[in-house]
């Protein structure tokens, strides 16, 4: 047992981490610091370029499929550097959702009209799982999908879905057996949004922002061959693209990041003259949720070296969701809480495209927003009620 | 002991509560937060003149009710159930409280029009670096001619954009930080030399960040005594921390109301989720903390009138608990709706808001915490 990383790693890491230095587009960068909301182009611009470099925008993709056959560790390295950079992440839908259900359930026509497209970002993906009436209760969807020669023809209404404003394709369950047990009635389809029938209109946030969506579907006609794995075999893929959205689920590398930050915060903001970050009832808090994350980090690398050596991902991915989120929300928490009275200036660049003075110190433009925003990590991709009941059902068997 | 509301008390709520029922749902609310004004002009004319809410715990020989602060508390109570962004708290607890203790012609004549509905102040005492620090003041007044000087910056001047008139903070002797040597003025808006960038906040008020800028006041400017300001402003500070925990406790309520509601009404897996023990369990936290944070609202409310040290202790330890009841029961709220909780539709998103902005509002839980433990030692032994 050791904790150190091999030589290799760290070269590997000197390279990643040069590699961003002398790579990452400018012009997002400079709209990242400026705090603007981000488009469509600026989304896939990163995305694009790690494509076209033998892979890394694919990092958990066997190499058969044009992966860079990394080792866990170094999947973890390269997160790692991302996050340190602060680089548009590469959105999960199709690289680490879609794509790993199409390389196993998929038909070799699938596969090639699919895959290299998401892996150089020419594809944006959303996923059309969540009704109105299923939520938790994903198996209770009801958008029906009728046979109709070589088609289906499918409606009724997706909810909640991810911006779904910018995709191209969807990955859609559907009901394709209205008597079968619930489970067992359900396809897994993939629909192109520009289908006619498609109607995509905005569920604005909260925070003001325009990031999730209610698609509507009216007689779209979808091609059979749109169809992954058997029909009313769906669910079996659903349930296998859970236990693979392990991948960065913790987000560790992005918590540090944030808990960095709160540190750059919490020594410009002063109490009594000293700075935040020396008053022991802030500096305690922050300390716990340091604490807290290593715990967290060291249980994902303990899977991953369990990954690493051949064995099948064991229960964690729950406990990764769970604390993960609960991290990053308690990271936005805090940053809020350090930001003093300039937590409460709302800036409409979100919602209006308006762009007035900025008001108060720069780091903590836009934070009690982002606090408001992270409250969704505890509810989207089963929630952290349904990943305890799974703990409990799966782990300790209740 | 008693802890029940006078024949008065109760009308006033009844009649405050009629009045938000029929003119303050969920929609005109929003409306009138997206407008260009943030407010509606016309509800604080009801406010003052049909509901007479405005006067209720001022003087009667300024024109008000002769009321106190188990009055406000009501008042705020019911303006935090219906999610008023009107600056009841800004203008009436805080300009009034302060101007009431003055007995200038001009703060009478301020309290008056502002009881009438006619005059919206705000308190700018706030800096970019003070956090929640009153002393913490660098802004100066200096004396010129007969009068004063005064320059500075003010920060988050909640309610400023709606204001002709503001009452300011200024340094007129001593150091940053230091008590003594603040002082009060109570100055136009619009005097030459006075700026301010006004925006919305994330709650549905309206702030400004306000410079003033070699602003020439008369001597008549300032409220009582050179550099003696502090306790007062302390004071009627602790007077609206009251109050704001007053409307938490009307944010509160609705949280948990809408959240057990809404639990019956949702079903997933054939059943509704109220079903779910882990959900019931949290609601009864939520519960359990707003009944908590409504004790601790009484109790520092008929604490006010007592020496400075017990009031703010009592303020303290209110507003601290009353802090974290509003995070940890936003939080759940938010967490039991699921992903409608997220969405700028449902009123429920807007209380999370406001109840995640009066946990800093005039000072966050930690503030109290450090503030009441410094303070326990001064206080009397219990007898
Ligand atoms: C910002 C955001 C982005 C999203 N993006 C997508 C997307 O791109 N695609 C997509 O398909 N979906 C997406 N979702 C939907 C998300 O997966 C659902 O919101 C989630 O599954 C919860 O469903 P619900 O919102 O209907 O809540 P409900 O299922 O109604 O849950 C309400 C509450 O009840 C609790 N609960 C439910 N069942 C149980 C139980 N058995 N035991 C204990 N507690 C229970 C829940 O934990 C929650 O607290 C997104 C959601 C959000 C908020
Ligand atoms: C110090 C002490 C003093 C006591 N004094 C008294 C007394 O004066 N009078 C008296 O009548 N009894 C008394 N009790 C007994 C007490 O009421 C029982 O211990 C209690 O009811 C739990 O029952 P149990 O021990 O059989 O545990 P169980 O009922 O087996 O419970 C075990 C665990 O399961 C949980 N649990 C059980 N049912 C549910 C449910 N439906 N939902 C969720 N969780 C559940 C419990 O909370 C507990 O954590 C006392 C117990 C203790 C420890």
């Amino acid at each position: 047992m050791n904790l150190d990383f091999s030589p290799q790693d760290i070269a590997f890491r000197d390279e990643v981490r040069t590699f961003i230095e002398q790579n990452y587009p400018a012009e997002v960068r400079a709209k990242q610091d400026a705090g603007e909301e981000l488009g469509r182009e600026d989304y896939l611009a990163w995305h694009r370029i790690l494509g076209t470099k033998g892979g890394w925008s694919t990092p958990s993709w066997p190499v058969e499929y044009g992966g860079p056959g990394w080792t866990p560790i170094q999947k973890f390295i390269f997160a790692e550097e991302n996050a340190r950079a602060g680089t548009v992440p590469i959105l999960p839908f199709g690289v680490n959702m879609v794509a790993p259900v199409i390389m196993a359930f998929g038909t070799p026509d699938q596969k090639a009209r699919f895959l290299p497209p998401t892996m150089m970002g020419e594809m944006w993906w959303c996923q059309g799982y969540s009704e109105p009436g299923a939520g938790s209760d994903l198996a209770g969807l009801s958008t029906r999908a009728v046979r109709d020669g070589d088609h289906y023809v499918v409606n009724g209404q997706k909810t909640w879905t991810t911006l779904a404003q910018h995709a191209d394709w969807g990955f859609f369950l559907v009901r394709t057996d209205p008597v079968a047990k619930k489970q067992e009635g359900i396809s897994f389809l993939l629909l192109d949004m520009t289908s006619p029938g498609v109607t995509v209109r905005p569920i604005i946030t909260l925070d003001g922002a325009h990031e999730v969506n209610e698609v509507w579907l009216e007689d779209v006609r979808v091609p059979v061959e749109q169809r992954i794995f058997d029909e009313n075999k769906g669910w079996t893929c659903a349930k296998f693209l859970l236990a693979h959205e392990r991948t960065g689920i913790a987000g560790v590398a992005r918590s540090k990041r944030a808990i960095d930050r709160l540190h750059d915060i919490a020594s410009e903001e002063t109490v009594d003259g000293l700075a935040l970050d020396q008053d022991p009832f802030f500096a305690r808090k922050m300390a716990e949720l340091e604490i807290e994350l290593m715990a967290l980090e060291y249980t994902e690398l303990r899977g991953l070296a369990r990954e690493a050596e051949g064995k099948p991902p064991g229960p964690e991915s729950s406990l990764l969701k769970i604390k993960g989120t609960e991290i990053q929300q308690r990271a936005t928490e805090l940053a809020m809480e350090a930001a003093g009275r300039y937590a409460s200036p709302h800036l409409l660049h979100n919602a209006t495209g308006g762009n007035e003075a900025p008001v108060g110190p720069r780091s903590a433009r836009g934070v009690a927003d982002t606090y408001f925003n992270m409250r969704k990590t505890s509810i989207y991709g089963g929630s952290n009620e349904i990943q305890r009941n799974i703990i409990a059902k799966a782990v300790l068997g209740l | 002991m008693d802890f029940s509301f006078s024949e008065e008390q109760r009308l006033l709520r009844d009649s405050l509560q009629g009045f938000l029922r029929n003119t303050y749902d969920a929609d005109s609310r929003r409306k009138a937060v997206a407008s260009d004004a943030g407010w509606r002009p016309e509800i604080w004319r009801a406010l003052a003149q049909d509901v007479g809410v405005l006067g209720a715990a001022l003087p009667e020989e300024l024109g008000g009710l002769g009321g106190g602060p188990v009055d406000t508390m009501v008042v705020m109570t019911e303006l935090g159930r219906a999610l008023v962004v009107e600056p009841f708290l800004e203008t009436v607890v805080i300009g009034a409280g302060l101007l009431k203790r003055y007995d200038s012609p001009a703060a009478c004549a301020a309290v008056e029009q502002i009881i009438g509905g006619e005059l919206i102040t705000a308190l700018a005492w706030g800096e970019p670096t003070s956090r929640y620090d009153v002393a913490d003041v660098c802004t100066t007044a200096k004396r010129e001619g007969e009068g004063w000087r005064l320059d500075g910056k003010k920060a988050v001047v909640v309610a400023a954009p709606w204001a002709s008139k503001l009452l300011v903070t200024a340094r007129t002797g001593g150091g940053q930080r230091e008590a003594q040597g603040v002082s009060l003025f109570l100055i136009d808006k619009d005097a030459a030399g006075v700026s301010a960038v006004d925006y919305p906040t994330v709650d549905g008020k309206r702030a400004s960040e306000v410079t003033f800028e070699g602003v020439s006041l008369g001597a008549d400017a300032l409220l009582g005594e050179e550099g003696q300001a502090l306790p007062h402003v302390e004071a009627v500070l602790d007077e609206a921390r009251a109050a704001l925990c007053a409307e938490a406790g009307g944010v509160l309520s609705e949280l948990v109301r809408q959240t057990v509601e809404y639990t019956k009404q949702r079903k997933q897996f054939g059943r509704p989720i109220a079903d779910f023990q882990v959900l019931q369990h949290r609601m009864v936290d939520m519960f359990i903390s707003t009944e908590q944070s409504l004790s601790m609202t009484f109790m520092a409310t008929l604490k006010l009138d007592l020496t400075a040290v017990e009031r703010a202790a009592a303020v303290s330890a209110a507003k601290a608990y009353v802090g974290r009841a509003c995070t940890s029961v936003g939080q759940a709220a938010v967490q039991i709706h699921g992903g409608i909780g997220l969405t700028e539709e449902l009123a429920l998103s807007h209380y999370f808001k406001r109840a995640t902005m009066i946990e800093q509002a005039l000072g966050s839980s930690d503030f109290h915490l450090r503030r009441y433990q410094a303070l326990r030692a001064e206080l009397p032994a219990a007898a």
